[in-house]
């Protein structure tokens, strides 16, 4: 089944990167990157400690929960940036989410 | 924190530069890192006769191709080295009996892989098992939205009808598809129906790309020249759809130069972030460099590793940089931003490939060349010549529909 479209990111939401996103280690440059369709994304730290955390499982309430306690920073405003970065990176085509669990 | 996003885009048309995002060094014309992605052209065989192919028109014989264990070399040199990413093209890439396993050689040496396909050679299980062996994204062109069109401009009958069902397979089998639209005077009116239809195969990306003009094209550019009423319509169509369709489908759009003001940054510069790998094994600085007869393009055939050719080889350090530049470009404060044009158009439409790209409105050849092109498009003659190994074929009298 196609992946679905137009994913409107909250806290709610369980972001996975599809299968053709792959996020990954350059050797060569040192750098974080992801690789995408004729495209090449470079998240900066930040964003890929927020997309190692998109497992499909974590909401992304438990992320910055996570992220808001690892830095000691004020919740609110981490939410904002982690709900933006993603909507970016899902606008892309490059964010899907897990689908409802039926069990 | 505020993470960040950095759209290193490694499509060669693309203004954004990803070298200049993930590398960050001093000068944009000194750099020239290794390219975050490869061309490889594994054949030159193909079952279509566009006559705007990207080819040069003296084609690579199948005989000359590298083989399975030359292109798994080739492949796994290039992850080596730092390549990120590997388009399989050609020619029609699915000619080649090897194509699975490529990409599954391509995927054991970490290499991320796109398929640059006129799809009509593929089988659904064929397909499948490229998915299999870990191909990543499938690019597909289309020559219209409907058959009439599309199977004229591919000179191929039920050419349109396969891709269709291609598309929907690749779907299926969950694979990201992009749509690629050769646009030209003859198919410009289908653009709204063609995005359409992009958005009905759940296409995730629509390239709408507008014919350059050299090699078959410039062959056949009385027959595709669009009319500038024709692209300044067709800009405002792409941005009402861009806006429209955000989220749904991305639209990338490659204005034809010859209505430009600026010239494209070809390559985003010669041998600054990609090359090209020809079937028989050259390395150039992009898919029509051939066309500037003189120079010597190394092979991976030779002695010399990748790396070294691409550092080191004459043909690249040709035109690299800004060194190089004549007046007007070098002087001029755009060098960076576009680095003086295509140099494969600047030596077929002026013989010297060391001239400003007459699409320049700096270029002292550009009014006389839009001139031109503004009368072809005017004159309306439609009958293309066919690309192919013969060095091309004239259209039948009753075949073109004008």
């Amino acid at each position: 089944m196609a992946s679905p479209r137009h994913i409107s990111v909250s806290e709610a939401s369980r972001p996975v990167l599809p299968r053709h996103a792959k996020l990954r280690f350059d050797e060569t440059r040192q750098v974080w990157v992801i690789l995408a369709p004729e495209r090449v994304l470079a998240p900066d730290e930040i964003a890929v400690e927020v997309l190692q955390l998109c497992d499909g499982l974590r909401s992304v309430a438990d992320m910055v929960d996570q992220l808001a306690a690892k830095y000691a920073a004020e919740r609110s405003a981490i939410a904002t940036d982690v709900v933006a970065m993603l909507q970016d990176l899902a606008d892309k085509g490059f964010l899907t989410e897990a689908r409802e669990r039926t069990s | 924190m505020s993470p960040t996003l950095t759209d290193a885009n490694v499509v060669a048309s693309d203004p954004a530069d990803g070298l200049a995002a993930l590398q960050r060094r001093g000068s944009t014309a000194e750099t020239f890192g290794i390219p975050l992605a490869v061309l490889a052209e594994l054949t030159h065989r193909c079952p279509l006769q566009c006559p705007y192919c990207s080819n040069p028109v003296e084609l690579d014989r199948g005989g000359s191709e590298l083989t399975t264990e030359e292109w798994k070399k080739v492949l796994s040199e290039l992850a080596e080295i730092g390549v990120l990413q590997i388009h399989f093209s050609g020619g029609e890439p699915t000619a080649r009996k090897d194509l699975v396993e490529l990409v599954q050689h391509a995927s054991d040496v970490g290499l991320y892989s796109n398929l640059i396909t006129s799809a009509v050679l593929l089988s659904r299980e064929r397909l499948a098992a490229l998915a299999n062996a870990g191909l990543s994204h499938v690019q597909i062109s289309f020559q219209g939205n409907e058959p009439v069109v599309a199977d004229r401009v591919a000179g191929f009958k039920g050419a349109h009808a396969r891709k269709i069902e291609v598309a929907k397979w690749t779907r299926e089998l969950d694979l990201p598809l992009t749509v690629n639209a050769v646009m030209h005077r003859q198919n410009l009116f289908q653009l709204p129906d063609i995005i359409q239809m992009a958005v009905d195969l759940d296409a995730d990306r629509l390239e709408v790309a507008n014919v350059q003009y050299y090699g078959w094209a410039l062959k056949n550019r009385a027959a595709l020249m669009p009319t500038l009423e024709q692209i300044e319509q067709t800009s405002r169509l792409v941005e009402e759809a861009q806006a429209r369709l955000k989220g749904t489908l991305a639209i990338d759009y490659v204005v034809p130069d010859y209505y430009a003001l600026r010239p494209k940054k070809c390559m985003g510069g010669w041998g600054r972030q990609f090359f090209n790998i020809s079937p028989a094994g050259k390395i150039l600085p992009c898919h029509a460099a051939e066309s500037i007869t003189g120079m010597e393009f190394e092979s991976v055939r030779s002695n010399h590793s990748i790396a070294w050719i691409w550092q080191n080889s004459e043909a690249f350090n040709r035109y690299r940089g800004t060194g190089w530049m004549p007046e007007p470009c070098k002087s001029c404060e755009f060098r960076e931003v576009d680095f003086g044009g295509c140099r494969c158009q600047a030596f077929a439409l002026t013989g010297d490939a060391g001239n400003t790209d007459p699409a320049c409105t700096l270029s002292p050849l550009h009014e006389q060349i839009f001139k031109l092109a503004e009368q072809e498009a005017a004159a309306d003659h439609n009958r293309f010549i066919y690309r192919n190994f013969a060095g091309g074929t004239p259209e039948a009298e009753d075949d073109h529909g004008a």
